[in-house]
C-alpha cells in the first residue's frame, strides 16, 4: 500500500505536535518544582531555591543530573519486572493524558487544517477518565512489588483514596456534559464561545460553564487535588506516617518517573478544569493573524496556570487530613453534593428545553 | 478510526521512549558502591524486618473496592445518558430519576448499615 503525500504530511505533522507537547510538557513539569518550591519558601518565610542560576532557576536541571547520577538501591525480596514496571506506567500514563487535550483554535498549513491538539477523539473526556483510572494501577503495583510494609500500606491506601475520589470526579462533570452534549473537548470548548446576554443587555460575563455549574466545578477540584494525591489529601505520602508512601523503596530515576507522573498529573487535571469550566482556549483576541493562532494559546497556558498556582497555595496553607476524615469526606459529602447537582442540572435543563 | 487513535499511538510510542531511554541512560553514569544485606534489606525505620510485608490487611479496603465499582458503573451509565440528554427529552430525564432513584436507595442503605464508616 502506497502512502500519499496527504497521509505522509498528516502523520508528519502529527510527529511534529506530539514531540513538541512532550517537550513543552517536561519543561513545564520542571519549573513547576521550581515553581512550588519558590513559592512555599515564600509562603513560609524563606528564601528557597536561589543558588543555582538567577532566582535558582536552573535548579530542576540540577535535579534531573542528581536523578540521573544517584545509586539505584533495589532491595532484595522485591518483585523485580513489577518493580521497574511501576514507574514506568506511571510516568507513560501521566503523558498519555495529553494526547486528547486541545491547546487552541486551529491555523492553515499548506492547505490542511492543523489543530491544536494531537488527536480529537469523539470520547475525547471518557478517554482521559480511562487513563487517569489506570494511573491507580502503577501505585498499587509500586506498593505491592516493594515488599516492605510501608510501601504497602501507602499504596492500599493511595489506591482507596483514588478510586473513592474517581466516583465524584467523574460525576461532578456529567452537569457540563449535559450543556455542552458531547465528549469532544474541542466540542466542549466551543459550546462555552461568546458571552452571556442578560435581557437584551450586553454583558462581559464570558459564557463559561463555571458560572451555570459552581457546585459541579468544587466538586470537581476538590476530588481533582483528591486524586493528584496533593496536600491536604496527600496521606498516601504521608511522611509522619508511611515515610514515603508507595515510593519509599524506589531510588534514582525510578523515583523521579512518580515525582513527574505526579506533576504531570497535576497539570492534566488543571487542563480540564480549564476545559470543561473555563471556556478552555477562549479569551479577547486580536491583532494580526499569527496573533490570533498564538494568543488561545497563551489564554489556555494563563488559565492552566492559575490553577497550578491555587495547588501550590493550597498545600502551602493546609494541614493534612485524617484518614478517616479523608474517607468520610469523600463518599460522605463529595458524592452527595455531586449527585445532586447532576439531578438539580437535569431538572433545570430539562425545564429551559420544553 | 486510524486518524483519530494513529496519533495518539505515535505519542504511545514517543511516550514510553523517554523513561526507557533516561533509565538505561542511567544504568551506565550511575556509580555503583558495593552492596550489603543490610544496605539491600527493605526500609524500615532501621529495624530489621519481623516477617512478610505482604500479610493481610483490612477489610475496609475491599468494601471500598467493591462499592467503586458499582458506583463506576453508574458515571459510566451516566455519561452516555448526559451526552444525549436534549435530544432524549423528558423520556430520558424519567428513565435516569428511576435509575438514579434505585442507587440512592442503595446508597442511603449503605450508609445506614455502616458501610461508609471507617474504623
Amino acid at each position: 500500500m502506497a502512502l500519499s503525500s496527504d497521509t505522509l504530511f498528516l502523520l508528519g505533522v502529527a510527529v511534529v505536535k506530539v514531540v513538541v507537547v512532550l517537550l513543552v510538557l517536561l519543561t513545564a513539569i520542571a519549573y513547576i518544582v521550581w515553581l512550588e518550591r519558590k513559592l512555599v519558601a515564600h509562603i513560609q518565610s524563606r528564601w528557597g531555591p536561589y543558588r543555582v542560576g538567577p532566582y535558582g532557576l536552573m535548579q530542576p536541571m540540577a535535579d534531573g543530573l542528581k536523578f540521573l547520577f544517584k545509586e539505584d538501591i533495589v532491595p532484595l525480596e522485591v518483585d523485580r519486572f513489577v518493580y521497574w514496571l511501576a514507574p514506568f506506567l506511571s510516568f507513560t500514563l501521566a503523558m498519555l493524558t495529553f494526547a486528547v487535550i486541545p491547546f487552541g483554535g486551529s491555523f492553515k498549513l499548506f492547505g490542511h487544517e492543523i489543530y491544536l491538539q494531537i488527536a480529537d477523539l469523539n470520547v475525547g473526556l471518557l478517554y482521559i477518565f480511562a487513563v487517569t483510572s489506570l494511573g491507580v494501577y502503577s501505585i498499587a503495583l509500586a506498593g505491592w512489588s516493594s515488599n516492605s510494609k510501608y510501601p504497602l500500606f501507602g499504596g492500599l491506601r493511595s489506591s482507596a483514596q483514588m478510586i473513592s475520589y474517581e466516583l465524584s470526579l467523574g460525576l461532578a462533570v456529567v452537569g457540563t456534559l449535559m450543556i455542552s452534549g458531547s465528549l469532544s473537548l474541542r466540542d466542549i470548548v466551543n459550546s462555552q464561545t461568546g458571552t452571556w446576554h442578560l435581557a437584551g443587555t450586553n454583558t462581559f460575563l464570558p459564557h463559561w460553564n463555571i458560572f451555570v455549574q459552581p457546585v459541579g466545578f468544587i466538586v470537581y477540584f476538590i476530588a481533582a487535588i483528591a486524586e493528584t494525591n496533593r496536600i491536604p489529601f496527600d496521606l498516601p505520602e504521608g511522611e509522619t506516617e508511611l515515610v514515603g508512601g508507595y515510593h519509599t523503596e524506589y531510588s534514582s530515576f525510578k523515583f523521579a518517573m512518580f515525582f513527574m507522573a505526579e506533576y504531570a498529573n497535576m497539570v492534566t487535571v488543571s487542563c480540564i478544569a480549564t476545559l470543561l469550566f473555563f471556556g478552555g482556549w477562549h479569551g479577547p483576541v486580536f491583532g494580526p493573524a499569527w496573533l490570533h493562532v498564538l494568543l488561545p494559546v497563551f489564554w489556555f497556558a494563563l488559565k492552566v496556570f492559575c490553577f497550578l498556582f491555587f495547588y501550590i497555595w493550597t498545600r502551602g496553607t493546609l494541614p493534612r487530613f485524617r484518614y478517616d476524615q479523608l474517607m468520610a469526606f469523600g463518599w460522605k459529602f463529595l458524592l452527595p453534593v455531586a449527585l445532586l447537582n447532576i439531578l438539580a442540572t437535569s431538572f433545570v435543563v430539562a425545564w429551559i428545553g420544553t | 478510526m486510524l486518524n483519530q487513535y494513529g496519533p495518539i499511538l505515535i505519542f504511545f510510542a514517543i511516550a514510553a521512549i523517554f523513561p526507557i531511554a533516561t533509565l538505561a541512560v542511567a544504568k551506565y553514569v550511575r556509580p555503583r558502591p558495593k552492596q550489603s544485606a543490610e544496605k539491600l534489606m527493605p526500609y524500615e525505620c532501621g529495624i530489621t524486618p519481623e516477617s512478610d510485608a505482604r500479610g493481610r490487611y483490612t477489610v475496609r479496603f475491599y468494601i471500598i473496592a467493591i462499592l467503586f465499582v458499582i458506583f463506576d458503573v453508574e458515571t459510566i451509565f451516566l455519561f452516555p445518558w448526559a451526552v444525549q440528554f436534549r435530544v432524549l427529552g423528558l423520556f430520558g430525564l424519567v428513565e435516569m430519576l428511576v435509575f438514579l432513584g434505585i442507587l440512592i436507595i442503595g446508597y442511603i442503605w449503605l450508609w445506614k448499615r455502616g458501610a461508609l464508616e471507617w474504623i
